[in-house]
């Protein structure tokens, strides 16, 4: 171990002066940063108590996580009610762990659900409705607020991404180029422009009175801008099938639709699910953006509570259990991701 | 016997610039057996995907029982339900069972119920003798079973007339003799058949016609014994001291 470890370093940091002088230049930066974030975060911090003065330690005051935990996870949203969110998060992570144990023939199924019903058994759960108190859309918030829209933006834009993948490759000219044009256009606009453009503009283009929910209009552009990258990941998957695979499903009557969604989507589809799951890990740490237009998610709480005259100057804490879970989430996704594709490209040979 | 199913009359095409078939004249009569053979490059694939539109043609006309094919074509998958293809890379569908590739078109094109689907399956596939692969899936299976479960697939459509295009060219050789078995049963069963292939010994065994093509044009077209016994053209001779060794 010992030996390996540096026969390792050797090879690997020490290989000439220069590379040495970067690695010893990196540990003396870790020296600086580590312990002393390791006094605040934990030896100097503190862990118990109701208020702002009960943090004397001088480190970090995780007190203020507690207070705030329900507002930082969940906004505004009544907190008796607060168990129709987990529920929501509960199914959607369900149904994506029940999808490591059942045959193949079923994760279609299981992809159709998540699909075409979740979203609406979510969207009833989460806003009420059908006996449900309603909670209205502006008391939504905090990291749960990321995560909807993500999941919703992830979850719209497949099969719009997929009727777009499909479009580019048509042999209809105005198909074809109206795909491209679409793809390229929201490709080249920025997620802060299409967030500005769906709460701030939007509202302006529409006659005066009609109403319809900022949430919305801001889901349903991060859904389309999605899309355009998922699109092109499907563009990919769709390539990759050869061409035998086409011929085969015409030559027995096959369809353009049926050809679709029984030879060619299932297969792409199956290669392209790392792909996916980068562009949804993209997405995530891309929605607080939606902090900038006034929107109640974490870093807004933060934000919100640093100006309470109780709990003055505690962003720094706020800030720093974002990253955590963005980093936690975002770590568990992309070894996903790389499990996933490392099992396809053995399985493919 | 005499029903004239395929019917090509001064057929070209092109890709892009290149012309690869060039003034193909070809009748097949219901039951016939046809041959193909020629070099590498010929068109030989590219003339029998004009027949089920897998390809479109430029010039000329394709008329496949009856209907002729253009860009107007209504129901192209109606014909291509009643002309089934044997492909040389097979192209059975990887992610479905063998059972489920040759369900999946009778279900969805021909609308039987499902049940009537497998029976219908199982049977062909205990006529190409791999009826207890039906579980299992491509990958599975070595490369003479997956040719005959493609051409069990084929059949399940209840196909009027059948091309293969080289269909043992991509097999080992002690498979290609099951899959040349199960085409000789198609082929005495009476099935319209236009087939792609160099094996001679199959030719000669079941072929009434062969014709052979070089470089877009179909150069010789004769009886089988006629074509084997004496062939007129320079290149067909060559060709056929190369094959016959
Ligand atoms: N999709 C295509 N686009 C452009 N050229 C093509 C295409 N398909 C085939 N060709 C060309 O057309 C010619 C005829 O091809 P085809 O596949 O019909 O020949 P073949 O007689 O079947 O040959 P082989 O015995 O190798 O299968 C070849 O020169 C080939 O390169
Ligand atoms: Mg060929």
């Amino acid at each position: 171990m010992i030996i390996n470890f540096i026969q390792w370093s050797k090879k690997s940091l020490f290989s000439n002066w220069w590379n040495s002088l970067i690695t010893l230049f990196c540990i003396y930066l870790l020296f600086l940063i580590i312990p002393p974030f390791i006094n605040w975060a934990i030896l100097d911090a503190t862990f118990s108590g109701k208020l702002k003065t009960d943090c004397t330690a001088g480190g970090a005051c995780w007190v203020f996580i507690r207070v705030w935990f329900e507002k930082l996870m969940y906004g505004f949203y009544p907190v008796e009610n607060i168990w129709r969110i987990n529920l929501s998060f509960i199914i959607f992570i369900g149904t994506i762990g029940l999808s490591f144990f059942v045959r193949e023939k079923y994760k279609l199924y299981i992809l159709f659900f998540l699909i075409f019903i979740f979203p609406f058994i979510a969207f009833i759960l989460i806003r009420g409705g059908f006996g449900l108190t309603i909670v209205e859309t502006r008391e939504w918030g905090g990291l749960a607020l990321t995560f909807i829209l993500a999941i919703f933006g992830i979850i719209l834009s497949f099969p719009l991404g997929v009727l777009l993948a499909m479009g580019r490759r048509s042999e209809m000219p105005i198909i074809k180029y109206f795909c491209i044009c679409f793809i390229e256009t929201w490709r080249g606009i920025p997620l802060i422009t299409v967030l500005f453009a769906a709460a701030v503009m939007f509202p302006l283009l529409l006659p005066s009175g009609t109403l319809v929910d900022k949430l919305l209009r801001v889901a349903i552009g991060i859904a389309i801008f999605e899309s355009a990258y998922v699109a092109e990941v499907v563009r990919g998957g769709l390539q990759s099938l050869p061409r035998g695979q086409y011929d085969a499903a015409k030559s027995i009557g096959m369809g353009y639709w049926q050809m679709n969604f029984f030879i060619v989507l299932p297969q792409a589809i199956k290669t392209v699910i790392p792909g996916i799951t980068n562009t949804f890990i993209a997405l995530l740490k891309d929605t607080p953006l939606i902090y900038l237009i006034g929107m109640a998610e974490i870093l807004g709480i933060v934000n919100m509570a640093k100006a309470n005259p109780y709990w003055l100057g505690m962003a720094v804490e706020g800030y720093v259990f974002a990253a955590i879970i963005f980093g936690v989430v975002s770590f568990i996704l992309s070894s996903y991701s790389q499990k996933l594709e490392k099992k396809f490209s053995t399985e493919n040979k | 016997m005499n029903e004239k199913v395929i019917e090509l009359v001064a057929v070209n095409k092109w890709y892009d610039k290149f012309h690869v078939l060039k003034d193909i004249n070809l009748s097949v009569f219901a039951g016939e057996k046809v041959i193909i053979c020629g070099p590498s490059g010929s068109g030989k694939s590219t003339l029998i995907r004009c027949v089920n539109r897998l390809e479109e043609h430029q010039e000329g006309s394709i008329v496949v029982r009856g209907v002729t094919l253009g860009h107007d074509t209504k129901n192209i998958e109606k014909i291509r339900g009643d002309v089934g293809m044997v492909f040389q890379q097979f192209n059975l569908f990887p992610h479905l069972t063998i059972l489920d590739n040759c369900t999946l078109a009778p279900t969805w094109v021909r609308k039987l119920p499902k049940k009537d689907a497998e029976q219908l399956a199982m049977e062909y596939l205990k006529k190409v003798k791999i009826e207890d692969q039906a579980k299992k899936f491509p990958g599975q299976l070595s490369g003479g079973q997956q040719q005959r479960a493609a051409i069990a697939r084929a059949l399940c459509m209840e196909p009027k007339i059948m091309l293969f295009d080289e269909p043992t060219s991509a097999l080992d050789p002690e498979m290609i003799k099951e899959v040349l078995d199960v085409m000789i049963d198609l082929a005495k069963g009476g099935m319209t058949m236009i087939v792609v292939s160099h094996e001679m010994a199959f030719a000669k065994e079941v072929a009434d016609r062969v014709i052979f093509m070089d470089e877009g044009r179909i150069v010789e077209e004769k009886e089988t014994k006629e074509f084997f016994a004496n062939p007129e053209n320079e290149r067909t001779k060559l060709f056929l001291s190369q094959i016959l060794g």
